[in-house]
């Protein structure tokens, strides 16, 4: 086994930061906040040390210019990071993302490429809101020439990142608030998580269920693990990367399962979800020995008030007994 | 240097140019005007699908403006962006076949004439969004300082794009940083159909660069040595690291928004007017053939080889194949 070393999610993504920023020149990031206050979350704290205020750049309050500005660098040669302090604020730059760093490189007949990261805080976090607090992932499958991906843990938050960097297409990585100060164990030596592929987190044989982001660890987890309990035994699989989504890994463990669970922060309407349920409607229902099941947040933006945030997140409990009306 | 807008006459006399300058600049404007004016047949005999936006009456403003920067400086263009594109230095053969929606073409046919780009000329696209260059060529610029390369980057819009968000962004984060880039509006008076009086706040856009604390140029865009002269100057400024400049360029749409607009906003007289008196192209005949630097027949000849040229472009885009339905998916990704 590989040596590793336990660090934060937060410190995970700085290493990859500084070992992509040290190898190769053209990586530098731009974002609100980030060189002098190290990031919102504390996610770019010491980076300017390392690489001085040009390479990590503080911007205007401007998202749009932000992300438009990356594409451009990018145009003309750089890897540039963009840092969107939340990810609600990539709804500013809307045309930025689906008209411009999206389209370049097929509406161009691929002369050029946008090899660009968005970095996008998501998720739920401390009563942050609507504005704040959202999970936006299922609009960004939708655009052709994006890739998304959103990591569960320290060791992947890393590998993704990594890998994001040195992709050529525009890579958009959500990074859910919540994991930031989340431990885990990372590789000491160099490594990448391949974009594009789920990880098998446990295997099993009755039930597969499929998450990603914080949901995974918070939510999924714990109900595979009193699923279990229950002589139910789940094959828990990390989706990692949301587009393009590793159809293969679903399918086959469908197969195996014969049933299927999806579980997500973000609203269940229009969700994921709904992506991975008609994937597996279309090319395994033969497989399927119960109807497919989607587990996502109530269709309301996320809201405020102590009691009312609580009554939103998802519960292990009440998808645990949803589970148990598949067998 | 940031007060109000610096209006600019041309000030070098037309028998001080240097001869070849002036022959390019010709060349540039009619190799415009004749390639236009096939498209606009082209598109209307049914050959060219889609949408396309003629620059017929502005070729003053991309020659003018180009002629001052480098292959290596880069530009991001409009909707309306042949013009820019082949004042740039794109092939007029590859140029013309992406217009066709042929495999042959800049885009293997998956662009059409609003998304040409050349980025062996620095030509970073044309942009189907109003206002979408702006924080590309900004990026770009940042790119060019982070690299310390000398380029500098050149987006070219419209009245109407100036009212964009990005607009403002683009020029603040630009000034901020003192990024080499040369903002460039068109103002041809039309915002889509709408005159542009009657939506925007100044009737000068160039005055709208005080609030970002940058020089704000204005010139007689459909003069194209006031054009030259003055983004000589702005483009010098901008390379020697002062930061950006906004360069307004007056001029007048004399097509429709597209072509196949029926243009009930405006009368044919008032298009007509300006086509015969204010037009960059016969302007520029009068003042060399008057200077006596260049005679009718140089014009002539220069006129004549790009004639030829534009028609062997229209015969490479007719003759060229169409892309094989089984490309749908090819650059999707890298």
């Amino acid at each position: 086994m590989a040596e590793t070393k336990k660090i934060t999610f937060s410190q995970a993504t700085l290493e990859a930061m500084q070992e992509e920023m040290e190898r190769d020149d053209t990586v530098f990031v731009m974002g609100e906040d980030i060189a002098r206050q190290g990031g919102i979350f504390g996610q770019f704290k010491g980076l300017p040390d390392s690489f001085g205020s040009d390479r990590v750049r503080d911007t205007p309050i401007t998202e749009t210019a932000i992300v438009g500005a990356a594409v451009g660098a990018a145009l003309a040669g750089m890897r540039p990071i963009a840092d969107m302090h939340f990810a609600d604020f990539m709804l500013v730059c809307g045309d930025e993302i689906y008209n411009q760093m999206a389209k370049v490189h097929y509406m161009f007949g691929g002369q050029k490429t946008v090899p660009m990261v968005l970095r996008a805080p998501d998720g739920l976090i401390n009563q942050a809101a609507a504005q704040h607090s959202q999970s936006l992932e299922a609009i960004f499958q939708h655009i052709p020439g994006l890739k998304v991906v959103a990591p569960s843990n320290p060791a992947d938050a890393k590998g993704l990142l990594k890998s994001a960097i040195r992709d050529d297409n525009p890579v958009i990585y959500f990074e859910h608030k919540a994991l930031f100060n989340t431990k885990g164990d990372v590789p000491v030596e160099e490594y990448f998580t391949p974009i594009g592929k789920a990880d098998i987190v446990t295997e099993g044989s009755d039930l597969t269920v499929v998450s990603y982001s914080n949901c995974l660890q918070t939510v999924a987890k714990p109900v595979a693990e009193m699923a279990e309990k229950e002589g139910i035994s789940v094959e828990l699989i990390d989706l990692r990367t949301i587009s393009p989504i590793d159809k293969d890994a679903i399918l086959e463990s469908v197969a195996k399962t014969s049933r299927l669970a999806i579980i997500h922060e973000a609203v269940k309407q229009g969700g994921v979800g709904g992506e991975i349920a008609a994937i597996v409607a279309e090319e395994g229902l033969d497989y399927l020995d119960a109807p497919i099941m989607r587990f996502g947040s109530p269709f309301t933006p996320v809201p405020f008030a102590r009691p009312l945030e609580q009554a939103y997140r998802l519960k292990p409990e009440a998808i645990l007994e949803g589970i148990k009306r598949m067998f | 240097m940031c007060a109000k807008a610096i209006l600019k006459e041309p000030t070098i006399p037309v028998k001080d140019y240097d001869r070849d300058l002036l022959i390019e600049l010709y060349r540039k404007m009619v190799s415009i005007r004749l390639f236009e004016q096939k498209v606009e047949h082209h598109f209307l005999a049914g050959d060219i699908p889609g949408f396309v936006h003629l620059y017929i009456g502005e070729e003053g403003i991309g020659t003018g403006v180009m002629a001052n920067l480098t292959k290596e400086d880069y530009i991001e263009s409009t909707h309306r962006g042949h013009g820019h594109t082949i004042a740039k230095g794109a092939d007029l053969n590859r140029m013309m076949a992406e217009i066709f929606g042929k495999k042959t073409g800049y885009c293997k046919g998956k662009g059409g004439s609003m998304h040409i780009a050349d980025f062996s000329v620095g030509m970073l696209g044309a942009n189907g969004i109003v206002g979408g260059g702006y924080t590309l060529a900004v990026g770009a610029a940042l790119a060019s300082k982070l690299r310390e390369d000398g380029r500098i980057s050149v987006v070219f819009f419209g009245d109407g794009a100036s009212n964009r968000g990005t607009f403002h962004e683009a020029l603040n984060m630009a000034a901020a940083w003192k990024l080499p880039v040369l903002f460039v509006c068109e103002n041809n008076e039309w915002a889509s159909t709408t005159p542009y009086l009657t939506t925007t706040s100044v009737a000068d856009i160039a005055d709208r660069a005080q609030g970002y604390g940058i020089p704000g140029y204005m010139v007689d865009g459909n003069d194209v040595l006031s054009v030259y002269e003055t983004s000589k100057e702005v483009v010098d400024y901008i390379r020697s690291g002062n930061g950006p400049v906004l360069l307004e360029c007056k001029t007048y749409r004399i097509k429709g928004h597209f072509v196949g607009d029926p243009e009930k906003y405006r009368t044919k007289e008032e298009v007509q007017e300006v086509f015969d008196n204010n037009n960059p192209i016969n302007r520029f005949e009068e003042k060399v053939l008057e200077a006596g630097v260049l005679s009718r027949e140089d014009l002539d000849a220069v006129y004549v080889e790009v004639e030829t040229a534009i028609e062997e472009a229209v015969r490479y885009a007719l003759e060229s194949p169409e892309p094989d339905p089984s490309e749908l998916f090819d650059d999707l990704y890298v």
